[in-house]
Formats: structure tokens, C-alpha cells, sequence
């Protein structure tokens, strides 16, 4: 019996044409154990290229290998072990136009190992727009997990909304930034690293050339206040290194600034020009209290309120002030700090970072409120975990491949075991019913629509919420908004002056009441949107001026207690949002504060902690197992808000 | 590996795992030796996993010859005239480990596992054997148990797609982080030996049945004089009537021992790849975890069957 059965298995891997997307830590597992599980028709997408942190644990890649493209150089590392099997890479994006709904119809299946959430929801709604099913997976540390999503017999990877959980390619963080999370993360994990914790912990902060020779950059002592040195000298040392020489070097390299905003250098000198340097010894001054919780740059400089944006000039004080209270009032702990967000001296150094960084690049300035929610939490992978977790998708997309789909599991794997379970299978859920992606249930937009703009619609609904990228609007039978390469001029005149329209006032105007349907060519994805016109919106806790319902869990009751909802039916259990959390691939994964969260709470809601995985599965059972106790509050919690930066 | 620090291109290729496990954990890890006998596709999967962690050195045992069926689950052997070649598995293996980390020194043991004497031993941290008989596995652990050091002792094995990891740590003290504090935590492994002789009856309800299945299943090669993995579906009927016995000598129910787990051990020893992915995941997982000294140990059996998806713990010892 087993060897028919193991017939029929093999022939179906064989026959099999399958999508791998992503081929960094996951992928390489996953493409070495789909070859040696006898799989013969492979296609590969990754529009990255090899670096070298990717090498301890991207097994198919060599030093030599550094600046190549991943999907290549894994096709042919495979080919070394089993040279008679066909693996197609593209190195290329996959949200290309190419990889369209028919491109995605050649595949039995479609396995993700992916490291951002914005191309796991492309790839979800491609798979459904062609009905193939698709096998989901991420990790974060020694968690993972692994799920199948099956059109109309399990839920999509939308169905339940995600914390946005985000990752960023360690070159993004180190030489392109593009958005200020990226100046956070550089500030808090490899500046503040660098200067305050572990001398070992970091060699990223200087910028890489491409020529993998210079990488470890001679730099390592201008960290370090030598001997005798004067203090303030050391800070500019360190400024200008941080802030003009590597961005200068960074120029050098000019294949990398072919499509982008070049950045610009910043010195002292340019910055603080006629300010006195710091007179020496002036620390004690800024111990305006005594106590070293209360050691504040911001205080010593008279800035009171953490919501303002402060401008270069202040950031730059502000940086030289946290820096010499670090150096002066809690030299014991350098060398081992961490960053805390509860350190508020930490935060006041991390935020005028990012900001004179931001400014660099062109990045709008944000203020330390800002800059503290940003600073979440980061989580870096390791090549076991990644092993494991590629090998379940494997074992799961053979289910999926002999039509097995009711035996189909999403699995967890655990830090620390949960009833004896190190590796956790649990049954995959049934499709929620009010999905906007996978179900056709409306949404509901309540907006000013004689104050808002057809832009911010478009940019605040449909592509940062909708996460469209080709959007197309209509009302009735009437095109307002259209995004395409193949647009007549006019047509894209009149979609710019569109724009600018207030939604009440357009040709085809949108008010209280109209039904509006949101439309991706690509990724075949239909919304309809109900409008509700609605005069006033709290500033603070609806930045957006408009708020969403339907795709977002309205907001959860304070004690949680409506965590075992139906999960059909339910938009609002924290519980489910959060296996989300514990996905990316392998790089730097930022856990964001959900910006639609503050707005349909009212109340900031911020992951903790890595949640455990364990809490997760308890909550995702609690509904088929009565007796599992509950346990939610770990997974989100609500922040005091507002104030606590002051 | 200059003294206590790390070298600046150690911090370099093991950045993300620094800021996992910390440097303290990569300084043992660099300074460890393991020792890996019997290489197919669960212990290759291991050896990767370790070699990239950047384990100091790992010594290699197979002197079989390079067959077919020694590839199918192997990604380290490119695929060229290495069929029926001169090298040894453990040969060829070592060159592509080599190639995985310049830094790990990755080197071959000739020899027959059962002819290394216990001052072989002393040389290792963590040493990890695969495919071997029932008799090899007792003998290695004692001859590991009677050195001064702590020598961590692991069997691995994978047969279709169910695997089994075996975990000695002997007497082992960890931190142990617990909401804010740190605790000192202790725990005693029985050897191989003394958990397998633990009458069944008097394990805890519920313990995976692949514990006792794989149980009948070293038996039977035992007395069969069979090399390990040597079964096929003829033997079921005998390995059956096996199980029986055993169940009645452990007044244990035979229906804890499914004839269709039996059935899929004997028949198809084939390692099943992703189930050899997960096994060596595991495994590697739990070796830097010894190593380190950091997380809490498996103790001290691990099962999976890629037919139920459970990864599971069974604690097999007196206590
Ligand atoms: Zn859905």
C-alpha cells in the first residue's frame, strides 16, 4: 500500500509545475529540498542580489557570488546536485506586469518565501485571480510558520488583517533608504548599536562599496573616543563620518543613484556653523535633575513638546547633546546598551539620528513621538529555522499537489514546545465571509467628500490600505482614475486634474451614499466602496480624514474577551491579526505600528514583543477547543497614548 | 578564532545570528568541535545547518562508497562521476562543506564508528551519529558518558517520513530567562541505554507511538543481524509478530504500535527529504542550543511524522 501510495506521490511531484517567490533565507532551503524531493519543473522569482550578511545562512550563495542575482545563482547551485531538473529564474520583481494572471495559471502551485508583506498580498490576490493554490510562509528567530491558502476552501492571506509587519533589504537600510522606518532602523540598530552596545555586534554602518574588498572599511576607531581626545571633537568626528563621509562614499557608487534622488552630505560645519562648540564639562549643566532617569537632551536644550518636528539644526544639537550625556553621565554602560524605547535618552539619540539622516535623503523630518512608535521591534532570522520551515511548505504543497487539500495544516514551529509540540500542525481556516480580497462584501468609507480630494483617496485608501498598485476607479459606469503605461494624453490630463478634485465635485461626483468600485487590472481585484459623507474627523486619532470599515478589525474590546469569536464572521479578535506578525523572510523585519490601527482604535495598538507563537496557537484553537485556556493579551497590547514621550 | 574575541570577518558573515543568539554564544559555537558519523540526507542537512552556524570544526565518519541511493537525499555531492567514484561519502561531503565556510575546519575520520575508543571522544563538544545499529548507539554514548568533560551525545534517524532525535546532555546546568530574572536550571538525561530500558507501562500515557515503533523496529534489525535501514515490506509479518511480543512482555496494548507505522518504517527506509529538512533543522537547532548554553534543551526525544505534521517532545527517563 505504501508503494502505490508513494507512486502516486512521486508522479504528482513530477508532473508538477511549481512557483517558488523569493529565493533569499527560505527560498535557498526550499529550492534544495523541492529538488531533492524529486520536483522537476521549477520557476524561481527574486529581484535581489547576493550580499554578503546574506551568506551564513543562504547556503547556495558564495563570497564570490556577492552582487549577483539570488535567482540565478541558486538555479545553478541546485543544478550542481541534480542537473537534470529545470529551474526557470527571473530576477525580476514580482509585481512586474509580466507575472500576470495568466503567468500565474501555468502553476499547479505557488509557494511564497517572501520577506515583505506588500508582495505577500500581490501574490495572494494573483493566486486567487487564478484560482491556484497558494503555500504561505515566514520566520522571525527560531519562529516560523507555514499556511495554505486554497481559493474557496481556506482562507485567504488576507482574510484576517495583519499588523503590517514589514521587512527591509539590509542594503535599503544601509545605502538607500527611501522611507524614514529605514533612517530609524539605521539609527537604532546599527548607529546606536555601534556607538553603545556590543563593539562586536555591527560592521554595517559604513557603507558598502560595490567591491566587496573595502566592505570592512578601516573605520573601526573613529568610534571610539581615544585617549585625551576632546569630546567635542569625537562628536564631530562621528557626525561628519556618519553623515557626510559614508554618504560621500555611498555617491561613489554610481550605479546605484541611476534611478534615484542622489543624497546630499551633511557636516557640522554646514549645519552648526556659528554655534560655539560645546563648552567642555558643560554635562553638569544638563543634569538638570539628579536622577539619571531624567537625563534629557531635550530638556537641556529647552525643547518641551516630543509632537513637533524638530528642523536639521535642533536634530543636530539634539544628537550632540544625547551624545555627550551618554559619554559623560552613563559612560558605564557603553558597551552594553541596548536600545530601549523606555530609555528616553535613547529615543532622544535615535530620533536626531534618523532625522539628520532623513534629511540626507531627502526624507520627510518626523517628530520623537513619531520616532518612538516607529522604533518597534526588530527580529533577525537563523538558517535552521529556515530549514525547517522549508520543508513543511514542501510537505504541504504535496498535500495541495494530490488534491489533498482537507489534510492540508498550517503548521507552527515553536521556540518553546506548547503540549509537547515543538512543530504545532493546526487546521487551516474556512474563507472569513466579509474579506475584501477573496469575498466580494463592500467596504464602507466614511469621508468628508466636500473637503477630501480624489488624491487623498487614492493614496491614503487604495494604494496604502487597498495595497493596490494599478488602481482604476469608477463610479457607475464612469471612469474617474486610471493608472497604465497605454493611457492617451488627455486621458491622463484629465485623471491629473482628477486629482485634485474634491470628491464632491468631480465630473461624476462622490457623495453620502454613492457606491464607488476600486478595480487592480493586475492583480484582478474588484472593491466595491460605500460612501458615507461624515463633516468632522479627529485630528489625532484620524490623521487620514477618513476612515475605513470592513477591512480592518474595528476596534477590539479592551479585555479582549471576544477572542474566540467566529472567525468568519469576525473582524475584530486581536488573536487573529497575529500570525501575521511572525512573517519575513530573513533581513531586518521592522514590526510597524499600524497607522490604521491608531486610526480606527483611537488608541495606539503596538505589538509587544515577538509574540509567542505558542499564545497564538492557543488562540487560533480556542474556538474548537473550549478547554484550551485563553490567552490574547499578549499579542497586542494597547500603549498609553499620546504622552508618554514627555 | 584569535583568543577571545571574535575576528572582524567572523562578525561580519555571522551578523544576523549574532543578534539572535548573541556574541557570547558565537564565541562557543566557534570553538566547539562536533563529530557526525553516518552521512545521509538527515545528517547532511545537519552539517549545513552547522557548518553555517560556524561551529569551530566537524569531523566526519562514512567510509561508504558513493552510491546512487547514497545521493538521493544528498545536496552536498555534486552530481557528476562520483557515482561508484573512489572517494568515501564522508570525502566528498567534507569538500562541499569546506566550500559552505571557510571558517569551520571540516575534516574526515576514517574508520568504523565501533573502533573509536573513548579518548576519540574526548576530542569533541557534540557528537552526533546516524544510521547505526542498536548495539553502536549504546556503546558510542557510554564511551562518550565516561569522559571527564560532557561530551553531548545525539542520535538521529529518518526512515519514510517519520524521524527520531535522541538527546544525552547527561547532567546539564543552563540560564534560563523567566520573565525578567535569569534561573539556573538543571536537568539529568538518562543515556540511550537507560531510557530504553524504561518499561513501557510505566511511561507517561500518550507517548508518541513512534517511540515504541522505531523501538521494534531496532530490535528486529538487531536480531535479524540487519544493517540499519536494511527491511523491506517482506519483513513486515516477522516484524509484527516482533511487536507482539513486545507488547506483551511491556503489557502494552498493540494498538499503541500501529501495523500501518510498522509498515511504513520497514518498507521504505528512503529518508524523505523535507522530513530530513525539518530533522536536521531541529537537530542543529538543539546542538547550538548545548553549545551555547542558551534555551532550553529537548529532552529528551523528538519525534516527527510528516503524515500528522506534529513535531513533538517525549521525556523519556525516571524521574
Ligand atoms: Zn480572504
Amino acid at each position: 500500500m505504501a508503494s502505490t501510495q508513494q507512486q502516486q506521490q512521486l508522479s504528482a511531484i513530477k508532473g508538477a509545475k511549481v512557483l517558488m517567490v523569493g529565493a533569499g533565507g527560505i527560498g535557498c532551503e526550499l529550492l534544495k529540498t523541492l529538488a531533492l524531493s524529486g520536483f522537476q519543473d521549477i520557476h524561481i522569482i527574486d529581484m535581489d542580489t547576493i550580499e554578503v550578511s546574506n551568506l551564513n545562512r543562504q547556503f547556495l550563495f558564495r563570497q564570490s557570488h556577492v552582487g549577483q542575482s539570488k535567482a540565478k545563482v541558486a538555479r545553478d547551485a541546485v543544478l550542481r546536485f541534480r542537473p537534470q531538473i529545470s529551474i526557470t529564474p527571473y530576477h525580476a520583481n514580482v509585481k512586474d506586469s509580466s507575472f500576470n494572471v495568466d503567468f500565474f495559471k501555468q502553476f499547479n502551485v505557488v509557494l511564497n518565501g517572501l520577506d515583505n508583506l506588500d508582495a505577500r498580498r500581490h501574490v495572494n490576490r494573483l493566486c486567487l485571480a487564478a484560482d491556484v493554490p497558494l503555500v504561505e510562509s515566514g520566520t522571525t528567530g527560531f519562529l516560523g510558520q507555514v499556511t495554505v491558502h486554497i481559493k474557496g476552501k481556506t482562507e485567504c492571506y488576507e482574510c484576517q488583517p495583519k499588523p503590517a509587519p514589514k521587512t527591509y533589504p539590509v542594503c535599503t537600510i544601509t545605502s538607500t533608504p527611501s522611507k524614514f522606518v529605514h533612517c530609524i532602523v539605521w539609527a537604532k540598530d546599527l548607529l546606536f548599536a555601534k556607538l553603545f552596545g556590543d563593539k562586536n555586534q555591527d560592521n554595517d554602518l559604513n557603507v558598502r562599496s560595490n567591491d566587496t574588498a573595502t566592505s570592512s572599511d578601516h573605520s573601526e576607531d573613529i568610534f571610539e573616543l581615544r585617549k585625551d581626545e576632546d569630546f567635542q571633537q569625537y562628536a564631530n568626528r562621528i557626525y561628519d563620518h556618519v553623515f557626510g563621509h559614508n554618504i560621500q562614499t555611498a555617491l561613489s557608487n554610481e550605479e546605484t543613484w541611476k534611478n534615484r534622488n542622489k543624497p546630499r552630505p551633511i557636516y557640522v560645519k554646514d549645519v552648526l556653523p556659528d554655534e560655539p562648540v560645546q563648552q567642555n564639562g558643560s554635562a553638569d549643566q544638563m543634569l538638570v535633575k539628579d536622577s539619571l532617569s531624567s537625563l534629557s537632551a531635550m530638556s537641556y536644550l529647552g525643547l518641551k513638546n516630543p509632537q513637533d518636528i524638530w528642523s536639521l539644526k535642533e536634530n543636530s544639537r539634539v544628537f550632540f547633546a544625547a551624545l555627550k550625556l551618554f559619554f559623560t553621565k552613563r559612560q558605564k554602560e557603553i558597551g552594553n546598551l541596548t536600545f530601549d524605547k523606555d530609555d528616553h535618552l535613547a529615543v532622544e539619540f535615535v530620533t536626531a539620528a534618523a532625522n539628520i539622516r532623513a534629511a540626507s535623503f531627502n526624507i520627510p523630518l518626523h517628530s520623537l513621538f513619531e520616532a518612538k512608535g516607529i522604533a518597534g521591534n526588530i527580529v533577525h532570522a537563523v538558517a535552521t529555522t529556515n530549514a525547517i520551515i522549508a520543508g513543511l511548505i514542501v510537505i504541504e504543497a504535496i498535500k495541495v499537489l494530490q488534491n489533498e487539500a482537507k489534510n492540508c495544516r498550517m503548521t507552527y514551529c515553536l521556540q518553546h514546545p506548547s503540549r509537547k509540540m515543538l512543530l504545532m500542525p493546526v487546521e487551516p481556516f474556512e474563507p472569513n465571509k466579509s474579506c475584501y480580497v477573496c469575498s466580494e462584501t463592500p467596504l464602507l468609507l466614511e469621508v468628508n467628500t466636500h473637503r477630501a480630494k480624489l488624491r487623498d483617496l487614492v493614496e491614503k485608501i487604495v494604494i496604502s490600505k487597498l495595497g493596490m498598485s494599478l488602481p482604476l476607479i469608477t463610479h457607475g459606469s464612469s471612469l474617474l482614475y486610471e493608472v497604465g503605461d497605454d493611457l492617451e494624453e488627455d486621458m491622463v490630463a484629465n485623471y491629473a486634474a482628477n486629482l485634485e478634485k474634491v470628491l464632491s465635485e468631480l465630473p461624476y461626483a462622490i457623495t453620502g451614499g454613492t457606491n464607488i468600485s476600486v478595480e487592480d487590472l493586475q492583480q484582478e481585484l474588484v472593491c466595491n466602496i460605500n460612501i458615507k459623507h461624515r463633516e468632522e474627523f479627529d485630528e489625532e486619532k484620524e490623521p487620514d480624514g477618513m476612515v475605513l470599515h470592513g477591512w480592518t478589525p474595528a476596534p477590539a474590546s479592551e479585555n479582549n474577551k471576544d477572542a474566540t469569536d467566529n472567525n468568519g464572521a469576525s473582524t475584530s479578535s486581536t488573536s487573529k491579526s497575529a500570525p501575521a506578525v511572525m512573517e519575513d523572510d530573513d533581513e531586518l523585519s521592522i514590526m510597524e505600528v499600524g497607522v490604521e490601527t491608531v486610526s480606527a482604535v483611537g488608541k495606539k495598538r503596538k505589538l509587544s514583543d515577538v509574540p509567542h507563537p505558542e499564545t497564538l496557537v492557543e488562540d487560533k484553537r480556542a474556538k474548537k477547543i473550549p478547554e484550551q485556556p485563553e490567552n490574547n493579551g499578549d499579542v497586542v497590547v494597547m500603549l498609553d497614548d499620546g504622552n508618554d514621550a514627555a | 578564532m584569535n583568543g577571545e574575541e571574535l575576528t572582524e570577518q567572523e562578525t561580519a558573515l555571522y551578523d544576523r545570528q549574532i543578534r539572535v543568539w548573541g556574541v557570547d554564544a558565537q564565541r562557543r559555537l566557534s570553538k566547539s568541535h562536533v563529530f557526525v558519523s553516518g552521512l545521509k540526507g538527515t545528517t547532511v542537512e545537519f552539517c549545513k545547518n552547522i557548518v553555517l552556524a560556524g561551529v569551530g570544526s566537524l569531523t566526519l565518519n562514512d567510509d561508504n562508497p558513493v552510491t546512487e541511493n547514497a545521493l538521493a537525499a544528498n545536496f552536498l555531492i555534486p552530481f557528476d562521476d562520483n557515482i561508484g567514484g573512489g572517494g568515501s561519502l564522508a570525502d566528498l561531503c567534507c569538500d562541499s562543506l569546506k566550500d559552505f565556510n571557510p571558517m569551520v575546519h571540516v575534516s574526515v575520520e576514517k574508520g568504523d564508528l565501533s573502533s573509536f575508543d573513548v579518548n576519540f571522544f574526548e576530542k569533541f563538544d557534540v557528537v552526533v551519529i546516524s544510521c547505526c545499529s542498536l548495539a553502536a548507539k549504546k556503546s558510542v554514548n557510554e564511551k562518550c558518558r565516561k569522559l571527564s568533560k560532557r561530551v553531548a551525545f545525539y542520535t538521529v534517524d529518518c526512515r519514510d517520513s517519520c524521524g527520531e532525535i535522541f538527546v544525552d546532555l547527561q547532567n546539564y546546568a543552563y540560564a534560563k530567562k523567566k520573565a525578567d530574572e535569569t534561573v539556573e536550571c538543571q536537568l539529568l538525561f538518562p543515556s540511550f541505554e537507560e531510557a530504553i530500558a524504561i518499561p513501557w507501562r510505566s511511561l507517561p500515557k500518550r507517548v508518541s507511538k513512534l517511540y515504541f515503533a522505531m523501538r521494534v523496529v531496532e530490535r528486529f534489525e538487531e536480531v535479524e543481524r540487519r544493517k540499519p535501514g536494511e527491511t523491506s515490506i517482506e519483513d513486515l509479518p516477522n516484524v509484527l509478530k516482533l511487536r507482539n511480543e513486545l507488547c506483551l512482555a511491556h503489557s502494552l496494548n498493540e494498538s499503541q504500535i500501529p501495523d500501518s507505522l510498522l509498515e511504513r518504517l520497514v518498507a521504505s527506509t528512503k529518508e524523505f527529504p523535507p522530513v530530513s529538512a525539518v530533522l536536521g533543522g531541529i537537530l542543529g537547532q538543539e546542538v547550538i542550543k548545548a553549545i551555547s548554553g542558551k534555551g532550553d534543551p529537548l529532552k529528551n526525544f523528538f519525534f516527527f511524522d510528516s503524515v500528522d505534521g506534529k513535531g513533538l517532545i517525549e521525556d523519556i527517563s525516571t524521574s
